[in-house]
């Protein structure tokens, strides 16, 4: 974050004038605006977007709310340093397209970070109106989404700028928000990027994991072919460690790698009966839902989503199964979570639209076996209730067992949603590489550097399992690394 | 897209496909497999890789039909592109020279077994391979095999061609005769958990290639997760072979039946 640079932006005559414009008072006393939604009722049958964005004078009078702080907080909480005040003033000015390059600048993917991003946890947890004036913050999050579709829907198609080619070739491994977040910088930089995906489409957990109602495919596809346009280079169906090796992208010229290839290994709870038919990763049944069609008609790959559908987990993940189950006709959807609600790491907002839609909550719940058929279907989920006791490690009372408290549910899908490991295919196959024990590659923090030069690596495969924007936010800052490096 | 070369009919039902993928076929090594995806609403789908020519680019799939996937993959003709290939996906074979192996293959499972017993012979082996299957039509690769075997052990359900009996009656025999120093088995999955528990009863090492139904086949899913030894693993990035006498067979074969009904 550059002070300089903010300070500057804000003192444009422009942005003094309209500060003017309005009294501090008649701004906060705005009330913060409600997204619309497509009502629960309709939205469980159909795979619509529940979000369905604020109108213009929305977001034009939740612009007004910002009070354009000569420090700006939100933007310490931003993971790509999104330079907040200037796309919300643009806004509050009618200048949408301002706003939406804005974004640009820093961010490759707008139109997904405004919708999936925890915003809560980030910028506007950061607001001058959450921490001074005890006010709900300004909806930061909505801005984005609204800027970023309207250049989508008016803009010209017009592309951020992009420095002078320098011919150096730099490969990216996995096309999810890290590697393209790095991809997109790095072709602002000047440099020749291709981006190498094991799987058949781009777009890596925005396309297989995020589900059509919370990030519809087509709008990471636009963010996409921007990045083709400033001259990002797309491989599918190719595994760098498998069909190409570290080696081989030296040989073919590539100067500098960036591994973003993700949290892909499921973790199972290795209780009895887990292998039973119906029992399944979320990765599995996401994937299958959202890559492979499995609920389109035509298409054919099969899923199996019965009546009676359990999902593992309280994270964002175990909601996008759980919904996900509901549309595909589960008459009765469960999270079953081990520790209580106020612990649960899915974004609030996921576990209000879950709830509105017929979702239960199993909350101190934890499955202890799985029963199944003489076929090997899973028939029963054995629960062992459980009650808070003392803080861990990572500051949530943690859950213990209320002893003979055992319960059975019926169940026909269960959906292991409790976390993943980093994917082992990149670790194992560069073995010069430092791995942690936990599986990740160990880079310097700052630079993202691994130890070996000119390998840099971000996202899950670092982090073991985080955000689409602290992966986007890794990308950022390789990208200005490697670029320094390469620069010398 | 990936250019079907050229296409054969080993039988009705067992088809063999040569495709363009250069990459792969410098890449691949015996043990190694792809997932295809026929078209662009197509499932992807493991196949285990024959053989490949590093010159002309090409890898040899050998499919059998057995679902809606295999059946329109093997409905395309020499010319035609199939949507996506990747690979060379799991581990590779462990080749090393321990003596005398038996390769034993059932049914279509003798196309991933012919590099395995090329690769065994190259390495100093001896190679006794025993081929499978119903009848004699259904024997596949028999010359390719017979080149890199010291001696080859045709068995038929029907007593066609070959000994009449099954695989593991041909392996017991050879056990019998003479010492055995490792065992190789491929193909269905009930044929590889006999062949295993034969083995186990003259504790001789043991490896089989485990066909699971796979997503993405790099780990992502856990679709293909199996109990080796106690513990929870991945076909697609811990296998596709393991140590025969570790592997719960039962289970596997319950989990291959998970979408039989949506077939």
């Amino acid at each position: 974050m550059n002070m300089e640079d903010i300070t500057a932006r804000r003192n444009e005559p422009w942005r003094e004038e309209l500060r003017k414009s309005m009294t501090a008072k008649d701004r906060t006393n705005i009330e913060r605006v409600v997204m619309p939604e497509l009502d629960a009722a309709y939205r469980i049958t159909c795979n619509e977007e529940v979000n369905q964005g604020l109108t213009q004078e929305q977001a034009l009078m939740e612009a007004k709310r910002c009070l354009d702080c000569p420090e700006p907080l939100c933007m310490t909480g931003c993971p790509v340093g999104i330079n907040i005040p200037t796309f919300i003033k643009h806004i509050e000015k009618g200048e949408f397209l301002q706003a939406a390059s804005t974004l640009k600048e820093t961010s490759a993917l707008p139109a997904v970070c405004g919708r999936v991003c925890p915003q809560e946890k980030q910028c506007e947890s950061q607001c001058f109106y959450l921490k001074k004036l005890k006010k709900k913050p300004v909806a930061i999050g909505y801005l984005e989404r609204f800027a970023a579709d309207y250049s989508r829907e008016h803009g010209t198609g017009e592309v951020p700028a992009c420095a002078p080619a320098n011919g150096i070739k730099i490969a990216v491994v996995g096309s999810g928000p890290c590697g393209l977040s790095f991809a997109g910088d790095m072709v602002k930089y000047g440099y020749d990027v291709t981006v190498f995906e094991a799987l058949h489409e781009i777009g890596g957990v925005l396309k297989y994991g995020i589900p059509e109602f919370r990030l519809p495919n087509k709008f990471v596809d636009v963010e996409i072919e921007t990045l083709r346009k400033m001259g990002v280079s797309f491989v599918t169906d190719c595994i760098v460690g498998k069909t190409v090796s570290y080696d081989d992208l030296h040989e073919m010229g590539f100067k500098g790698v960036f591994v973003a290839s993700g949290a892909g290994l499921p973790r199972f709870m290795n209780i009895p009966g887990e292998n039973l038919i119906g029992i399944m990763s979320c990765n599995e049944y996401l994937t299958r839902v959202n890559l492979m069609g499995a609920a389109r008609a035509d298409w054919d790959t099969p899923v199996l989503s019965g009546k009676n559908v359990a999902v593992i987990g309280g994270g964002n993940t175990a909601m996008d199964s759980v919904r996900t189950a509901r549309r595909l006709g589960a008459e009765r959807a469960m999270i079953v979570y081990r520790r209580s609600e106020d612990e649960m790491p899915a974004r609030i907002e996921e576990v209000e639209h879950a709830k509105a839609e017929g979702v239960e909550f199993l909350t101190l719940h934890n499955p202890v076996e799985y029963l199944g058929d003489e076929t090997g279907k899973v028939t029963t989920m054995r629960l062992q209730r459980m009650e808070l006791g003392e803080p861990d490690e990572s500051g949530r009372r943690s859950p213990v067992a209320v002893e003979g408290a055992i319960e059975d549910i019926p169940v026909d899908t269960v959906i292991v949603a409790v976390g993943v490991s980093p994917n082992p295919l990149i670790p194992n196959a560069i073995k010069e590489l430092e791995i942690s024990r936990r599986g990740t590659i160990v880079v310097n923090e700052e630079t993202m550097q691994s130890c070996l030069p000119d390998l840099y690596a971000g996202g899950d495969i670092v982090r073991g399992g985080a955000t689409v924007i602290l992966a986007m936010g890794d990308g950022r800052r390789a990208a200005a690394a490697m670029h320094e490096q390469l620069s010398k | 897209m990936n250019k079907i070369v050229s296409k054969e009919y080993f039988s009705d039902k067992v088809v063999k496909l040569v495709i363009e993928a250069p990459l792969i076929a410098k890449a691949r090594k015996a043990g190694h497999f792809v997932i295809v995806r026929v078209d662009e609403k197509g499932e992807r789908v493991p196949l285990t890789i024959a053989g490949a020519d590093i010159e002309k680019g090409t890898i040899t799939l050998v499919v059998q039909t057995v679902g809606k996937s295999t059946v329109k993959l093997c409905e395309l003709n020499e010319g035609d592109y199939i949507a996506d290939v990747v690979g060379p996906l799991g581990q590779a074979t462990h080749i090393e020279k321990v003596g005398t192996v038996v390769c034993c293959g059932g049914g279509v499972g003798v196309a991933p077994l012919l590099p395995i017993v090329q690769a065994m012979k190259a390495a100093g082996n001896r190679v006794i391979s025993v081929l499978a299957a119903r009848s004699k039509d259904l024997i596949i690769l028999e010359d390719e095999i017979r080149a890199s075997s010291d001696e080859v052990v045709i068995m038929t359900d029907d007593g066609s061609y070959g000994t009449k009996g099954l695989v593991t009656e041909g392996v017991e025999q050879i056990i019998k005769r003479e010492q055995v120093d490792q065992c190789v088995a491929i193909g269905p999955a009930v044929m590889m958990k006999f062949v295993s528990k034969l083995t186990e009863q003259y504790n001789i090492p043991t490896v089989v290639s485990l066909n699971a139904i796979m997503v993405d086949g790099t780990g992502m899913c856990g679709a293909c997760r199996v109990t080796v030894g106690g513990k929870l693993r991945f076909v697609c990035i811990d296998g596709p072979e393991f140590d025969a006498h570790q592997v719960d067979f039962d289970e596997l074969m319950m989990r291959l039946r998970s979408y039989k009904e949506v077939e």
